[in-house]
C-alpha cells in the first residue's frame, strides 16, 4: 500500500491533495495524501554556528514557531552541556504554555468547532468561523479571538515577536521577565483558566449532548488501534516542555519510556520513493507497512496520544477534565481519532493552568536567565510536545559548535502512517459502489485528517475553517472519474 | 471608489506571513471594506484555471509571499503577474529570497542525499529517493521539480513594491493598507519600512568606539542599554533597513537583517563587511599585519551565513558554485 504526502517541516504549497484508487467493483483500492513540497532544513543548516539554529529553524512552520523554536532551544543547551536557571527554564515554560493555548484556542475553534457546530455536511459556504460566531454568538466570538492575542502577546512580550521569537539560546533565555510584565501576564492567565472552561462546556453542549456526534466519534471509521507517544514528567503526567517521552501500546500498557537522548534506538524513519514524508516508525517493532495494532510499528502522537501515553494532568482542572474524557469514552487507551478534539480542549485548560502556575511563581521574575555554557559543544538533542505532537531537533556539530549533521523529526511526520490509514478507512467505508461521493463525503473523509491537524492544516491556514484540499477519484483504468474540490462555487 | 480586486499567495514559505495578516486584526476589516479578496489559498480555493480565464491585470493588487524555487512555483508567480496590475513581494522570502534562500548554499542532491539517507533516523539501505513521477500499483502519481537554486519574486517577475521583514510587521502592512484605501501609492520600486539603517532607530546607546573581540550572542550577557556591536556582539543593524521597531534588539538580541539592505546599499554582506571592519578599527589603520586582520575577521563565525541570512539568493554573489 502506497501513498505521498511531504514532510512536514515543509510547507503546504498549494493544494494538499487526496487520491483515491477505485477497483474493478467500484470500491476503494487506495487513496494517496499527497503534499507537494520539501524545503531542505537539514542541508541548510550544516556550516551554521548552532546558537544561531533556534533563530533558522523557526521558519520551518510561521505557525508553530515556538514550538521550533523551544526544542531547538533545549537541542542547544544538550549540544553544549549546559543547564539553564532555574528561572530560565520557567520563563520558556511559560511562553511556551502560552504558545499551546493559541495553538489550540486556534485549532479547536476555526478549524474543528465548525465540523460539530454546523454539521459535518452544513454548507462549505457558512462552515467557517463567521458561521461558527453566528452559531455560538458573537460575544462568544470575541472571547475566542480575545484569548488568541492574548497567547500571541505573551509571547511576543517574552520573545520580541509572537512569531518567529528570539529568546531561546544555549543555557537560558535572553531576557528576564519584569514585575510589570508578570501582573500583566497574570491577569491574562487567569482568564485563560475562564476561558478554557468554557470551550469545555462548548465542547460539552455542542457534541457530547448530542447523540449523532457522539457515535461518529466512536463510529469504526473513525477508530484506530496503534501505539501512542507523548513526554511525561517524573510521575507520569502530561507534560509539553520537558520529561521523558513515553509510549503505550494499544491496550494502553507502558512499551517503552526513554531520554530524550536516546530517541534513536527507539524511532526510525522508513522511506518511500513517492512521498518526500518519512515514516516514523517504533524500531524495536519494525515497519509492517500501512498496518494497525500492536504487531505493526506505528505510533500516534497530538493531543490524545499524549493523554494515552501518560497517567494524568498535572493540573487539577484538567485532571479532572482527563478522568470524565476516560469514564466516558470507556477507558483507557481511546482510540477514537476524533476524540482527538476533545483532548485538545482539555490539554488547553492545563496548557492555562500551567500558565497561571508560573506566572504566580516567585522564581518567575528572578533576574538570573543565563548560564553561559563552557563546555565544548558536540552533539544534543532537544524534545518537547508541539501542539501537534512529539517533536525532535537533533544537531551535531564541531568543536567550535559549527554544525555538521542536523536531524529532524517533527510532530505531523509522526503521525503520517496514522493519517494514511485514518484517511483510507473513512474512504472505504463512505465511498462504496453504487453510492454517489458528494461534498459532505469529502468533508467526512477531510475530518479524519483534521483531526490530526496538521501542520499544514494548522487552523491559521484555513481562516474560514477549510484546508485547501482536493479530492480526485480514478476508476480501475486509471481514468478520472470524479474531483471534489471544498471551494467550488 | 470601485472596490479592488486583492490576491494573497504563498509560494515557498512557513506561512508566517500570513499569519502576520491575520494578526492585523481590525486592520482586516478594513481590508475588506476597500478590497474584495479574490484569491487566497488559505482561505479560498485557488485553482489555476479561474485565474487563467480572467483577463489580464483584472486583479488590483497581489500580495505574493514565500520564495521561488519549484518550476510550479515560477509558473504561478509568471501567471498572476499577467493577471495584476500591481506585484508586491510580501515578507522576506519575496523580497530577498529569505532563511529558505540558505539552500543555495548547496543543491538538490545534496539536500535529498541528506534528508533521505544520511539522516540519523532513517533506516533507508537501498537510497530511496522522492521523484517527480511515480508508477503505484493502481496509476501515476506527479510531485513538482525541487530545483538548486532559491530565487526571490523579482528574479522571476516584476515586482512594484516590496514589504520586508520575517514576518513583516502590523504597522508596515498598514502602511500598504492606508496607501491602497487613499489611492496613493509611492513610486514604483519602494520598499517599505524606514528609509534609514535600522542603527538610528535603535534604542541602545552607542559610544562609538572599536573592539578587538567578538562574542556570539551566548558567550556572553549583553547590558541591554548599550549598542551589541559595541559589546561585541554581531548584529545586523548598519546593513539592515530600520522600521522593524526593533523586535529582536528590544528581546535583548541582535538583529539577523530580515529587512534587507537599507537605502543606497545594494550588498547587505559587504556592508557588514565594513562595518565590522570599522567597529574592529581596521578601517583607518594602513601598518596593521595581514595576520592581525584576518586573526580579528576569522572571529566573526559563518559570515556568508550571519550576513546573507535572509537575503543569499538576492545578493552579488547568490548561490555556491557546487
Amino acid at each position: 500500500m502506497k501513498k505521498i504526502t511531504i514532510d512536514p517541516f515543509t510547507r503546504l504549497e498549494g493544494h494538499g491533495r487526496i487520491d483515491i484508487f477505485l477497483d474493478d467493483e467500484g470500491n476503494v483500492a487506495n487513496a494517496y495524501l499527497r503534499i507537494p513540497e520539501f524545503r531542505g532544513f537539514e542541508k541548510f543548516c550544516e556550516g551554521r554556528p548552532v546558537e544561531e539554529l533556534p533563530r533558522i529553524t523557526t521558519r520551518i512552520c510561521g505557525v508553530c514557531p515556538s514550538a521550533h523554536h523551544m526544542a531547538s532551544a533545549k537541542a542547544v543547551d544538550a549540544v553544549f552541556h549546559v543547564e539553564p536557571p532555574s528561572a530560565a527554564k520557567k520563563v520558556r515554560e511559560l511562553y511556551y504554555s502560552a504558545h499551546m493555548c493559541h495553538s489550540h484556542i486556534a485549532h479547536f475553534y476555526v478549524l474543528a468547532a465548525p465540523d460539530f457546530v454546523l454539521g459535518p455536511t452544513a454548507d462549505p459556504a457558512e462552515r467557517n468561523l463567521l458561521g461558527l460566531i453566528a452559531k455560538v454568538g458573537l460575544e462568544t466570538g470575541m472571547e475566542v479571538i480575545k484569548h488568541r492575542a492574548y497567547a500571541q502577546d505573551i509571547q511576543a512580550v517574552i520573545g520580541g515577536k509572537a512569531t518567529h521569537s528570539v529568546c531561546g539560546l544555549p543555557g537560558g533565555v535572553s531576557k528576564a521577565i519584569t514585575e510589570d510584565e508578570r501582573r500583566d501576564f497574570e491577569e491574562k492567565s487567569k482568564s485563560m483558566v475562564e476561558f478554557s472552561k468554557l470551550s469545555l462546556k462548548i465542547f460539552d453542549d455542542v457534541v457530547l449532548k448530542n447523540k449523532d456526534y457522539v457515535d461518529l466519534v466512536l463510529s469504526d471509521m473513525y477508530t484506530l488501534k496503534s501505539y501512542y507517544m507523548g513526554l511525561v514528567d517524573a510521575n507520569n503526567k502530561v507534560n509539553f516542555y520537558e520529561g521523558d517521552v513515553r509510549v503505550v501500546d494499544s491496550e494502553g500498557k507502558e512499551f517503552a519510556k526513554f531520554k530524550p537522548a536516546d530517541y534513536l534506538d527507539y524511532i526510525a524513519e522508513h522511506v518511500e520513493p513517492w512521498t518526500y514524508l518519512k515514516f516514523p516508525f517504533l524500531k524495536k517493532i519494525g515497519w509492517k507497512g500501512l498496518v494497525e495494532g500492536k504487531d505493526s510499528g506505528v505510533y500516534r502522537v497530538a493531543p490524545l496520544a499524549r493523554l494515552n501515553a501518560a497517567d494524568g494532568m498535572a493540573t487539577p482542572l484538567a485532571q479532572a477534565e482527563y478522568e470524565r474524557m476516560y469514564q466516558t469514552l470507556g477507558g483507557k487507551p481511546v482510540h477514537h481519532t476524533l476524540a482527538m478534539h476533545w483532548a485538545r480542549l482539555i490539554e488547553l485548560q492545563y496548557a492555562a493552568e500551567r500558565l497561571l502556575e508560573l506566572c504566580q511563581d516567585p522564581e518567575i521574575t528572578d533576574p538570573n536567565v543565563r548560564t553561559i555554557p563552557t563546555a565544548t559543544p558536540d552533539d544534543g538533542i532537544g524534545i518537547i510536545e508541539a501542539p501537534r505532537g512529539t517533536l525532535i531537533h537533533h544537531y551535531q556539530t564541531d568543536e567550535h559548535g559549527m554544525v555538521k549533521k542536523v536531524n529532524l523529526i517533527v510532530a505531523t511526520g509522526n503521525n503520517n502512517a496514522a493519517m494514511c490509514m485514518s484517511i483510507k478507512k473513512v474512504a472505504q467505508a463512505l465511498i462504496q459502489k453504487g453510492k454517489e461521493a458528494t461534498e459532505g463525503i469529502l468533508n467526512m473523509i477531510e475530518m479524519a485528517y483534521r483531526a490530526y491537524d496538521p501542520c499544514i492544516a494548522c487552523a491559521t491556514h484555513s481562516l474560514p475553517g477549510q484546508l485547501p484540499l482536493e479530492v480526485v477519484i480514478y476508476n480501475a483504468k486509471g481514468k478520472e472519474v470524479k474531483r471534489l474540490s471544498q471551494y467550488l462555487s | 471608489m470601485a472596490k479592488l480586486k486583492l490576491a494573497i499567495y504563498w509560494s515557498a514559505s512557513c506561512g508566517g506571513c500570513d499569519v502576520a495578516i491575520l494578526d492585523t486584526n481590525e486592520k482586516i476589516l478594513q481590508v475588506a471594506e476597500i478590497a474584495d479578496i479574490v484569491f487566497w489559498p488559505i482561505a479560498l480555493d485557488f485553482k489555476r484555471h479561474h485565474v487563467e480565464a480572467m483577463p489580464d491585470k483584472d486583479i488590483d493588487i497581489c500580495l505574493f509571499n514565500g520564495a521561488v524555487r519549484t518550476s510550479e512555483q515560477e509558473e504561478i508567480a509568471k501567471l498572476l503577474r499577467a493577471k495584476s496590475k500591481t506585484m508586491v513581494a510580501f515578507g522576506s522570502c519575496a523580497h530577498l529570497g529569505g532563511i529558505p534562500g540558505l539552500s543555495n548554499f548547496s543543491n538538490r542532491a545534496q539536500a535529498f542525499e541528506r534528508a533521505y539517507v544520511e539522516s540519523q533516523s532513517c533506516d533507508n539501505p537501498d537510497k530511496v529517493f522522492p521523484q517527480t513521477m511515480t508508477n503505484v500499483a493502481e496509476g501515476e502519481l506527479e510531485l513538482p521539480e525541487w530545483w538548486d537554486t532559491v530565487k526571490a519574486l523579482n528574479q522571476v517577475v516584476d515586482v512594484e513594491y516590496y514589504i520586508p521583514g520575517c514576518p513583516p510587521t502590523v504597522p508596515i502592512i498598514s502602511q500598504l493598507v492606508d496607501a491602497l484605501a487613499a489611492g496613493n501609492l509611492p513610486p514604483v520600486g519602494t520598499v517599505f519600512g524606514s528609509d534609514k539603517a535600522l542603527c538610528e532607530e535603535c534604542p541602545r546607546t552607542k559610544e562609538e568606539k572599536t573592539i578587538d573581540k567578538i562574542y556570539r550572542p551566548h558567550e556572553i550577557i549583553p547590558d541591554p542599554e548599550k549598542c551589541l556591536l559595541e559589546q561585541g556582539i554581531i548584529c545586523i543593524g548598519p546593513a539592515t533597513r530600520g522600521g522593524c521597531e526593533a523586535r529582536c534588539i528590544k528581546a535583548n538580541m541582535p538583529c539577523r537583517g530580515c529587512f534587507g539592505p537599507p537605502p543606497g546599499v545594494t550588498d547587505q554582506g559587504a556592508k557588514m563587511v565594513s562595518a565590522i571592519a570599522s567597529i574592529l578599527g581596521l578601517e583607518n589603520e594602513k601598518d596593521l599585519s595581514a595576520e592581525y586582520v584576518e586573526s580579528l575577521m576569522n572571529q566573526v563565525k559563518d559570515p556568508a551565513g550571519t550576513f546573507y541570512r535572509f537575503g543569499l539568493p538576492t545578493a552579488m554573489i547568490n548561490r555556491k558554485r557546487i
